[in-house]
């Protein structure tokens, strides 16, 4: 490689060791060995450290509270990283600064996507200005059942969020029907032994009785489908990775959690975070993978936590590593954090990122399933799909498929805020209606007249009241022309000030559109303006944008961005001149 | 990869070409003129500008022509309405957004698609960058930018291998940079000029263009090419020189010759100025 050519900064010697404990220390059993090379384009994809520069921009960010030049050249020399795409990867995320904060403290990152928004966001960024407190406004952060969100970035000190301590809000947590959230609440979520003692590893053992092909039979067999949105059949999946030439394959977990009002793979790993790794664990067996990866979004310190604690626990006890629990199989399992990009849940942006790169999705084809994460056969899944393997293995695919209907088997998870009275986790089988999932939650609250719904997130779409009795299911659905998304189902009652609302959302678009193609980065942008126009939205233009997004984007962020507010536009939510 | 030519139908039409060959070479080999904006025969497509799209029969979306594969069996078409739609909005989009009164190039698209870049309202956002005049080789006008990625290309794995500008920022925000903005003379990079040479818009100018162009000297009709081979070193790197009353303004590579493909060094790019004699002789 060409040498790389460093400004005169220097770091400061607590950058520089901040810097060096990540990527100096012991990579960790995971990481990639020297002969593993990225060969994707040229010399930048040859360098096999470059995957360590997000956890050391997170130690720069962290101890010095910016990306400051000097730190930036520390990595840069250290990684051989040249400096300005370095600067580049820092500059895509939000828990990224590249000035100087002039202060030493801890920043509160306070949620103005709309569930927060509607419970007073403006009130409480207000007073903690008021108390001089540095604050950031936030997209999302994955709390919409306690609003207003709040994360605190710590300067030298742990991140955290103020409601860590608080109990997860499962309404129907100790019900013994439950299958997905069987043990929130009820079993101790740092004890490997009582992960054991409720069923844990159980789920592991059987997948070695029944081999890799059985493993992937049964869950073809039991028709399950990809719950982060897309509803792809995890089966095929599984088996296109397992049939893939090339080497070392990789399982992915995508924890990057941002779609606004999902919150549901928080409160999943915030209770149960050994489940995800004995499942990642059987994918990684199932389909002949070496390595596993956890991206977690960045704003979710408690489930790192708990995650970290989990790994090595498992790892202590033989769950990970070189042959596990006494057989053959050899895996492990890396968690890394996100740092603040909607968009880095897009799997092909989640691999960039992880790569060391910025977070923009790549045109498909190829597929993940043959190039993946460096480029390699990978399975992407997100947590609660995992979840349900576990279930599909130990009651057989039969009984697993006979739950929910027949297009969509097994339950989903709900993720219930706005005006109810039981914001929260929900878990029900496929088949349940709107209708049923509001009223599980305490009916409407606020005026207790529904306005309107927020159905699969920001990149869903707005029903109104006569959609109450549309089942949940993939294909009632599709028939409604509506889409589960990632399971949001946020509230609003005829009180709130729905133009400000579907004007966040386009806002929200604006913001974390990657930048990279040209309908979505100006389309995302002039839907935003036009929103704001004297005599109301032109739906006519908006149309015009929507339908370019929508076939010309790179990626699906491009391709719903204009979802949710044509539906508003369609249900008269906000007016629109023609 | 397989040798046997491949064979798509491009608007009803069957054409064959090589096996690699992209869905754009299929149209151009058609016969179909397609616009292109980060596109270029030397370098790596990064699909971003989205102008090329064709409808690809079984396809949800559109496919960028430039990068996709030609597959045996594929259907495009080239002009449907969703086509001329999607290359209506993105030519309009950048119109928006972007000063583009110096690609000419883009202006016969503009009127075939009816693009319409008014259409936005009194204050669209746009790219409102200031003007970079850092040293005397060239100067970077990112009001003109259309990030089509080309010059971070040029700069990095596809020709000069120096790194000194990326893209940073995201979304409307995203900016081609170097590391904190640093000034060109204080980054990594090497004037070699390749990107100067790759950009679409003007947004990055020798500094003689635009010194003419800010005297409204410039004329580029005027000027003749003279096709010639570089005598700094034994590599054999083509040179066109561009000459406008009787002084090089302006020195490219073919991007179709065999050495540079299109890319340049400091020497060849810049180093002509020993030719007019004179005080600026020693400017490299
Ligand atoms: C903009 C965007 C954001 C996404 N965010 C997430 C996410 O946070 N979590 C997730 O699991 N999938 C997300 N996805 C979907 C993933 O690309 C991918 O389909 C999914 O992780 C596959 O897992 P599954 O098959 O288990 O659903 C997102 C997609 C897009 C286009
Ligand atoms: S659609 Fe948007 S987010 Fe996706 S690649 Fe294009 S600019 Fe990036
Ligand atoms: S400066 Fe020119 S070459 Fe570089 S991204 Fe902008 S338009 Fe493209
Ligand atoms: S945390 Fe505020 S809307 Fe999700
Ligand atoms: S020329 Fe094909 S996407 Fe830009």
């Amino acid at each position: 490689m060409t040498d790389i050519h460093l400004g005169p900064d220097r770091a400061t010697e607590a950058e520089a060791a901040a810097i060096d404990a990540v990527v100096g220390a012991s990579l960790g059993p995971a990481v990639l060995t020297p002969s593993e090379r990225l060969v994707v384009g040229g010399t930048t994809r040859r360098n096999e450290r470059r995957h360590l520069l997000l956890p050391a921009l997170h130690a720069l960010q962290h101890t010095a509270g910016w990306i400051s030049p000097g730190g930036l050249n520390h990595i840069c020399d250290t990684l051989q990283v040249p400096p300005a795409e370095a600067y580049g990867v820092a500059t895509f995320y939000d828990l990224f600064r590249v000035d100087d904060p002039g202060h030493d403290r801890d920043v509160l990152h306070v949620c103005v996507d709309p569930a927060c928004r509607i419970a007073g966001a403006a009130d409480v960024i207000a007073a903690a200005r008021a108390e001089g407190r540095p604050v950031q406004e936030s997209p999302c952060l994955g709390q919409c059942e306690r609003p207003v969100a709040c994360f605190v970035q710590g300067r030298g000190r742990p991140d955290h969020t103020p409601a860590d301590g608080d109990p997860p809000l499962v309404p129907q947590a100790g019900d013994p029907t439950l299958r997905l959230l069987r043990r929130v609440g009820v079993v101790d979520p740092t004890s490997l032994e009582a992960y054991i003692g409720s069923g844990g590893y159980r789920a592991l053992t059987r997948a070695f009785t029944l081999g890799t092909e059985g493993v992937i039979a049964e869950l073809e067999a039991s028709k399950l489908m990809g719950r982060g949105g897309a509803a792809f059949p995890t089966g095929t999946k599984w088996r296109a990775v397992a049939n893939a030439p090339g080497s070392p394959k990789h399982i992915v977990v995508n924890a990057d959690e941002s779609e606004p009002g999902t919150f549901k793979d928080r409160i999943l790993l915030e209770n149960d975070p050994f489940a995800l790794i004995e499942a990642v664990t059987i994918a990684g067996f199932a389909t002949g993978a070496a390595r596993g990866w956890i991206y977690l979004r960045g704003e979710y310190p408690l489930v790192a936590e708990r995650l970290t604690g989990a790994l090595a626990q498992a790892r202590a006890a033989g769950f990970l590593g070189e042959r596990i629990a006494r057989s053959s199989f050899n895996f492990d399992i890396e968690l890394r954090r996100g740092a603040g990009a909607y968009i880095c849940g897009e799997e092909t942006a989640l691999f960039n990122s992880l790569e060391g790169f910025r977070g923009e999705p790549r045109q498909k084809p190829p597929f993940p399933v043959t190039n993946g994460l460096f480029d390699r056969p990978t399975v992407i899944n997100n947590p609660e799909t995992l979840a349900n393997v576990l279930g599909i293995l130990l009651d057989g695919a039969a009984t697993y498929a006979a739950i929910g209907t027949e297009g969509s088997t097994g339950t989903k998870l709900f993720c219930l805020s706005g005006r109810v009275a039981r914001p929260g986790l929900y878990e029900v089988p496929f088949g349940a209606t709107l209708g049923d999932l509001v009223d599980l939650a305490g009916g409407v609250t606020g005026s207790g007249r529904l306005r309107a719904v927020l159905l699969g997130g920001a990149a869903g779409s707005f029903v109104g009241p006569e959609g109450l009795s549309v089942p949940l299911t993939f294909e009632g659905a599709r028939a409604a022309g509506v889409s589960l998304g990632s399971g949001v189902v946020m509230v609003f009652d005829d009180s709130v000030d729905m133009a400000d609302v579907v004007h966040r959302i386009a806002d929200f678009f604006r913001h974390e559109s990657c930048g990279q193609c040209v309908p979505c980065r100006v389309g995302t942008t002039r839907q935003h303006e036009l929103l704001a126009a004297p005599d109301g939205p032109p739906a006519g233009l908006l149309e015009e944008i929507d339908r370019a997004m929508k076939d010309a984007s790179i990626c699906g962020l491009g391709h719903t961005a204009a979802t949710a507010v044509r539906s508003a536009l369609a249900l008269g939510l906000i007016g629109g001149q023609p | 990869m397989s040798e046997t030519p491949v064979t798509i139908t491009v608007d009803g039409q069957p054409v064959q070409v090589p096996a690699g060959s992209t869905v754009l070479d299929a149209c151009t080999a058609a016969g179909v003129d397609t616009p292109t904006i980060c596109y270029a025969p030397n370098l790596t497509p990064v699909n971003v500008c989205r102008v090329c799209v064709v409808e690809l029969e079984g396809s949800r979306t559109l496919v960028p022509s430039c990068s996709r594969r030609a597959e045996a069996g594929m259907a495009v078409q080239t002009d449907s309405e969703r086509v001329r739609h999607s290359r209506k909005m993105v030519l309009e989009f950048l119109g928006s957004a972007v000063e583009l009164d110096q690609a000419p190039q883009l202006d016969p698209w503009m009127a075939r698609y009816g693009a319409d870049p008014g259409r936005y309202g009194p204050a669209p956002a746009t790219m409102d960058e200031p003007l970079r005049v850092q040293d005397d080789l060239y100067i970077r006008d990112y009001d003109r930018c259309v990030l089509c990625y080309k010059c971070v290309e040029a700069c990095g794995d596809d020709a000069q291998h120096t790194f000194a500008i990326a893209v940073a920022g995201r979304g409307f925000g995203a900016r081609i940079r170097t590391e904190f903005d640093t000034a060109l003379p204080e980054s990594a990079c090497v004037y070699c000029g390749n990107c100067v040479a790759v950009c679409p818009t003007n947004a990055l100018q020798f500094k003689t263009e635009f010194d003419l162009r800010q005297a409204a000297n410039w004329r580029p009709e005027e000027h003749s090419v003279t096709r010639t081979v570089c005598s700094y070193c034994g590599v054999g790197c083509n040179l066109e020189l561009h000459v406008q009353d009787e002084r090089i303004v302006k020195v490219t590579s073919p991007s179709d010759h065999e050495v540079t493909n299109g890319h340049l060094c400091i020497k060849g790019r810049f180093g002509w100025a020993y030719v007019h004699g004179g005080a600026d002789s020693d400017q490299t």
